[in-house]
């Protein structure tokens, strides 16, 4: 996994609430045996009409945004376990995703594909919305080493949560698989005890 | 609990894996890329569900990027030895949280976890049982353990009794309508009171099986005698002495008098009357006979959303339900696709004929409910009533297959999500139990199946 510390970036504004694993990558587009080009379908429904063509009023086709960063409604990521959703936003280019709310299991696919999800007050929320649509060029800065994330346009911080453990993957660009794999012994002994 | 990460996590040993053909073989990839064999190939019960066509499976896979995916699978299977294989057309066979119950590989007290959030059905049997995604999946192969870190509690609790025509499905989904999409998220739920107590096994899974459905992980029931009935000889559970120190054990797993949760809801079962859902979470669900919310019902940051969700299913604020026309209904899926689904279905079109403007999909949950639908007589009455089965999987519940709503039409679904396309792109997904749906495939129109 990629290392993660700091990042300044403008951002793509999302103002929908309770976008659901579904939107981010439908199911039709789970047929794939690796975790390659599911960028190309990130949002799929809402960012191609049924002949492939963009749809000019879905923010990904808006040139006037960009970066990677990509800023959420409440409640982003629920329904479906599928991890195709985090690499769908990975694959797209977003390292960053901001919302005040996530659910719980896109949250983890997130981290274990080096996404940080960033939870802010729905106040902060509500600001980086409204300086994003008066200037796209809006940028945040995310320090991961303390936890800040911080409004360029309003000079804003807020602290965000992540548990010490998975900042520190995170920052060294370790898996968990990593973790697990070095307590094998301790699994043997565990399992005796079953 | 294996041990606890400084700071961190726990790490938890699973007891028992489910695989299916979809969140899989990057998994696979991962183990074969740090030449990894599968730890514990005994405790992963693998079958194909998702991606299975519902009718002709006995014919090759005509789609050829779904069939590579369940070549994979199968490839899978056997390089890393694993003996539990149920593929497409294997009499074990059918959908993943159908087919584990049913053949006694869900026990309570175990940990059970699958990549797919739905696992949370397992939780009826006082399993702590939860979805994980595909990283997860190769860790557990890989070490038979997952990280994890604790989740906050929650007991919801229903007293008295369901009315005549309230099903379980009714019961969750006026529970999610209640809590919202996200109300649950970070919990795991204990449902208790005198309505769940009185739930057969397969009600009790459908209330589980939408825990996710509010955001929690998992929701679960203390087991009994119900739970210990259901078990008792099936094929992959104890047997023997074995099956009388499980017991002991199962008979112990319950929460302790006087237990603090971090958070408490009770509900009145007597208030649930049959549910549907208007929008485009499960969240968004009401009594058959209410009315949309007006936009001024709804919190303002939440506005644009129900507005695009009331664009997308050509619903009006404020407007009622009942008597609209409606396209296709589908039975079937992890929530509503046992026998006892099948049998209330049944019960309600007997000696009745389905609407003509209606296509119903009746699709089994494994072939154990196929074979038993044939010989408990139910297929006879269904044909007579004009109605047809197909054969096992997912099927429309994520339309991953052919079973494809078209745009625009409108179907009364008796699985887990109405998502914006959940069903095919474009297709409107109406929420509700078997009952409900076959008011629905009767009239051809939203109908209260207690009149």
């Amino acid at each position: 996994m990629e290392k993660f510390i700091t990042l300044t970036s403008s951002v793509v504004p999302l103002p929908i609430e309770n976008v659901d694993t579904d939107q981010i990558i439908p199911a039709r587009f789970l047929k794939a045996t690796n975790k390659d080009g599911f960028g190309d379908n990130l949002f799929a429904d809402w960012r191609y009409n049924k002949d492939g063509s963009p749809k000019v009023d879905f923010v990904l086709n808006n040139s006037t945004f960009s970066g990677s960063i990509l800023v959420a409604g409440k409640n982003f990521g629920s329904g479906s376990s599928r991890e195709h959703a985090a690499w769908a936003i990975d694959g797209y280019g977003f390292k960053v995703v901001v919302s005040s709310f996530f659910a719980d299991i896109f949250r983890g696919n997130a981290l274990n594909n080096g996404v940080l999800p960033v939870i802010v007050s729905p106040e902060f929320l509500a600001e980086v919305f409204t300086c994003v649509n008066a200037d796209p060029k809006t940028t945040l800065t995310i320090d991961l080493k303390n936890q800040a994330v911080t409004n360029n346009a309003t000079g804003k911080s807020e602290t965000f949560e992540i548990n010490t453990y998975k900042k520190e993957c995170l920052l060294n660009g370790l898996d968990d698989i990593d973790y697990l794999l070095s307590k094998k012994e301790q699994i043997e002994q565990f399992e005796k005890t079953r | 609990m294996v041990s606890t990460v400084e700071g961190g996590p726990t790490q938890l040993y699973i007891d028992r894996h489910f695989c299916h053909e979809v969140t899989s073989p990057q998994a696979f990839n991962g183990l074969r890329a740090r030449g990894l064999k599968v730890f514990r190939p005994e405790k992963t019960t693998l079958t194909a569900d998702h991606n299975t066509p519902t009718i002709d499976q006995d014919q090759p896979v005509k789609d050829p990027i779904s069939k590579n995916q369940l070549d994979t699978f199968a490839k899978n299977a056997a390089e890393f030895n694993l003996p539990l294989f149920f593929p497409l057309g294997h009499i074990k066979n059918g959908v993943v949280h159908i087919i584990g119950p049913e053949n006694g590989f869900t026990h309570p007290g175990a940990t059970i976890v699958c990549g797919d959030s739905h696992t949370s059905t397992h939780g009826a049997f006082g399993a702590i049982a939860f979805g994980i995604g595909t990283s997860e999946v190769e860790m557990v192969l890989a070490t038979q353990c997952i990280l994890q870190s604790r989740p906050k509690t929650m007991r919801i609790t229903f007293d008295g009794k369901l009315g005549n025509g309230v099903t379980a499905k009714d019961l969750a989904l006026y529970m999610i309508s209640k809590l919202t999409t996200g109300g649950a998220t970070g919990y795991f739920v204990e449902y208790a009171g005198e309505a769940i107590r009185n739930l057969s096994m397969e009600e009790r899974m459908t209330v589980c099986n939408l825990s996710i459905e509010m955001g929690a992980r998992g929701g679960m029931i203390a087991p009994d005698q119900t739970t210990f009935d259901y078990v008792n000889g099936r094929e992959f559970a104890p047997k023997g002495a074995e099956w009388d120190k499980a017991l002991a054990y199962w008979k112990t797993l319950k929460t302790d008098d006087g237990a603090k949760f971090d958070k408490e809801i009770t509900f009145d079962a007597a208030d649930i009357q049959p549910m549907i859902t208007y929008g485009t979470n499960p969240g968004m669900g009401m009594g058959i006979t209410d009315s949309i919310p007006t936009l001024d019902k709804v919190e303002e940051a939440g506005r644009i959303s129900f507005q695009k969700s009331m664009e997308y299913m050509g619903f009006q604020p404020g407007e009622k339900l009942e008597g609209k026309q409606i396209d296709y209904v589908f039975l079937g899926s992890c929530t509503n696709g046992r026998i006892e689904d099948f049998r209330a279905f049944t019960a309600f079109v007997k000696g009745k004929k389905k609407a003509g403007n209606v296509v119903a999909w009746l699709v089994p949950g494994s072939w154990m409910v196929e074979k038993q639908i044939r010989e408990e007589g139910l297929l006879d009455i269904l044909t007579e009533a004009g109605f047809a089965l197909r054969q096992p999987g997912c099927s429309a519940c994520l339309a991953m297959n052919d079973d494809k709503v078209p745009a625009g039409k409108y179907a009364v679904s008796t699985s887990n999500r109405n998502f914006e396309g959940r069903q095919g792109p474009g297709a409107r997904t109406i929420l509700a139990g078997p009952l409900v749906a076959a008011a629905a495939a009767i009239s051809g129109k939203i109908t209260d199946p207690r009149n």
